[in-house]
């Protein structure tokens, strides 16, 4: 009794409404949704739009206030200036050398060490799997310190190529992770063991197993490993900090933050440098952007 | 068949065969996880026990003056000023920044679920902020929000509200500014999670909502709702992470001023350990830190599981 009348009104309100909203819809020749949608991407894409306006301004134009919304005068000269007050050219070249070596040993390494942890039974195995997924509770931050010292031993005892100051020491420490090797081993569990149990029959080794069978199956896998790692890397700011002492190898990150340092009020000429800074990655993004969509969408579904 | 179900079955156990056969399994095994676990054992594993084993010594970056000194740095740290300070920040930061992206990724993503012209764009111009670094992002932002030029204060003064000091205020309108650029940020990684969630919700289940009378508002509040609430778990213990991490951002566009009002746990570390080299203290600090990344996301873990729905 109180049910039934507790629910007519609110049906009687749902109808009208989307009678309301039908109605809406047929006078609009477009989906109202479009209505939302703009404003927000107006939102989303103007630091984009600001900055690109800002880099061809002249200096007097970008220091005026109320700010013009186009410029009078298109001034590219500021993408050479930017060139030449800092090696963007070379801080690409670090940035795509550390991030590439990093993505290529990763999924060398992590492959390897996923495999084993899959399917082979070893005396240690199960010990040193939870050591290493340890390691993934632990942020960065906390072990910062001792990573800079050990890295800084590394360069004087054993490669001085890996120590402080030098790109190596970007690439060695992330040359493996524990993330990498706990996806792939998630991953090569999911494929059936028929095929690999039929090669060693045949008396394959395992090393071929793995480079025959296993990887050309687990192509996506790697595809999202290697974007989520190349992008990490690409990003890093706060290791390359602490283990780059010179402009001659530093990233672009990095290169771009001492860049604004050097010239904090030069707008266009930093807008330059931005613009040449994030536009490899843009690029790389907007033609690869299915994978990297797919890859990030992976790690909140593979999560908790 | 069977055969090899109870092989890949056996294979999976946790006990070692052993024997010859099992000696060359273990041998081959630790060939194949050697060089990752160097790496990782190196420069994961092993910082962890010297991180701790720091935070109890007055190292200061030259190993000939270190010594032992118990836990006097924690003592020093409860009454660190500047620590509860940068604490502060950091919680008022997270619990501005995670609710905030959380709010603006699910408004975006259900606006884009759906098929309609020009959606590619619209996504593509969510999507692109996940392409962009910290470092270009605060540099932007920095620019936007430029007090005496940017164009954030053109639009105040057109809609008649005071001109702002922005990042050069000490009050906490430093900290909200680089709230709203992180959100920005991290916004087109918040629209991908709940796109993937959305997309997964058996549409039958919205249409049966619908057929028993309830409104757009009530499917989405009871049906829509609880079911993204694995990903909304996911991005909040996520963002929760990343949040309690901020330091690029602080680093570029404030360096931790004006008089401290944006200095967060970890630039105060970074500050500690690399700008005055007192690496005992800042190991500390170090601790500190992931103490309360364990405590936040353990409490996480445990709200947010009453909270939340899963289908299988």
């Amino acid at each position: 009794m109180t049910a039934a009348t507790a629910t007519k009104p609110t049906e009687s309100v749902g109808v009208r409404a989307r009678t309301t909203m039908a109605g809406r819809r047929s006078r609009l020749p477009f989906s109202p949704w479009h209505l939302v949608l703009i404003p927000a991407t107006i939102v989303l894409l103007f630091p984009f739009v600001w900055l690109i306006v800002t880099s061809i301004e002249t200096s007097s134009e970008a220091l005026r206030f109320p700010p013009d919304l186009t410029p009078n005068v298109i001034r590219l000269q500021n993408y050479p200036d930017a060139f030449a007050a800092a090696p963007f050219g070379r801080f690409f070249l670090n940035s795509a050398i550390v991030a590439v070596t990093t993505v290529i040993c990763n999924l060398v390494l992590c492959a390897a060490a996923g495999y084993a942890f899959a399917r082979f039974r070893f005396l240690g195995r199960t010990a040193l799997f939870i050591v290493m997924m340890a390691t993934l509770m632990v942020p960065f931050q906390v072990t910062m310190i001792p990573q800079f010292i050990i890295t800084k031993w590394v360069g004087v005892h054993l490669l001085a190529g890996a120590g402080i100051g030098h790109i190596g020491a970007l690439i060695v420490p992330n040359a493996a992770t524990a993330f990498g090797v706990f996806f792939l081993r998630q991953f090569f569990r999911t494929l059936p063991i028929e095929y690999e149990e039929a090669a060693l029959v045949d008396g394959a080794n395992r090393l071929s197993i793995l480079w025959r069978i296993v990887l050309p199956l687990s192509a996506p896998a790697l595809a999202t490993l290697a974007a989520l790692t190349f992008l990490d890397s690409w990003n890093n700011f706060l290791w390359p900090l602490i283990a780059i002492n010179s402009t001659a190898a530093s990233t672009l990150q990095l290169g771009l933050a001492t860049f604004q340092g050097a010239h904090s009020t030069e707008w266009p000429l930093l807008m330059a440098g931005n613009v040449m800074s994030l536009a490899p990655m843009m690029v790389v993004f907007l033609i690869a952007q299915r994978y990297f969509v797919r890859s990030v969408a992976a790690t909140g579904l593979t999560g908790i | 068949m069977t055969a090899s179900v109870a092989l890949g079955r056996r294979r999976s156990s946790e006990r070692a065969p052993r024997g010859r056969r099992g000696r060359v399994e273990t041998l081959s095994g630790w060939a194949f996880v050697t060089p990752a676990t160097v790496i990782i054992g190196l420069f994961g594993a092993a910082p962890i026990i010297w991180s701790l084993v720091l935070s109890f010594t007055n190292d200061n970056g030259l190993s000939s003056t270190s010594a032992f000194i118990g836990v006097r740095n924690y003592k020093t740290l409860i009454h660190d000023p500047a620590v509860s300070q940068a604490m502060g920040h950091t919680l008022v930061y997270t619990a501005l920044f995670v609710p905030g992206t959380m709010l603006v990724g699910l408004f975006l993503a259900v606006a884009m679920n759906r098929k309609i012209r020009f959606m590619w764009f619209y996504r593509t111009a969510a999507y692109a902020t996940m392409a962009i670094s910290t470092i270009s992002e605060a540099l932007v932002f920095i620019w936007l929000f430029d007090p005496s030029f940017g164009i954030v204060n053109y639009v105040f003064s057109l809609v008649g509200l005071p001109q702002q000091q922005f990042l050069n205020s000490p009050s906490i309108e430093a900290l909200l500014v680089i709230v709203v650029m992180t959100i920005w940020g991290w916004s087109g990684f918040a629209v991908v999670i709940y796109l993937a969630a959305l997309q997964g919700i058996p549409q039958d289940l919205v249409e049966a909502a619908a057929i028993d009378g309830a409104g757009r508002w009530e499917t989405f509040r009871r049906i829509t709702l609880p079911l993204l609430s694995p990903a909304s778990l996911f991005l909040a213990v996520w963002l929760t992470i990343n949040a309690l991490q901020l330091f690029d951002e602080v680093y570029l566009s404030t360096r931790g001023g004006p008089l401290g009002a944006t200095t967060v746990l970890v630039f105060y570390l970074w500050e500690q350990a690399f700008q005055n080299f007192n690496f005992g203290y800042a190991s500390a600090v170090a601790y500190l830190l992931f103490l309360v990344i364990l405590v936040v996301t353990a409490i996480q873990f445990r709200v947010g599981r009453r909270f939340t729905y899963y289908r299988s």
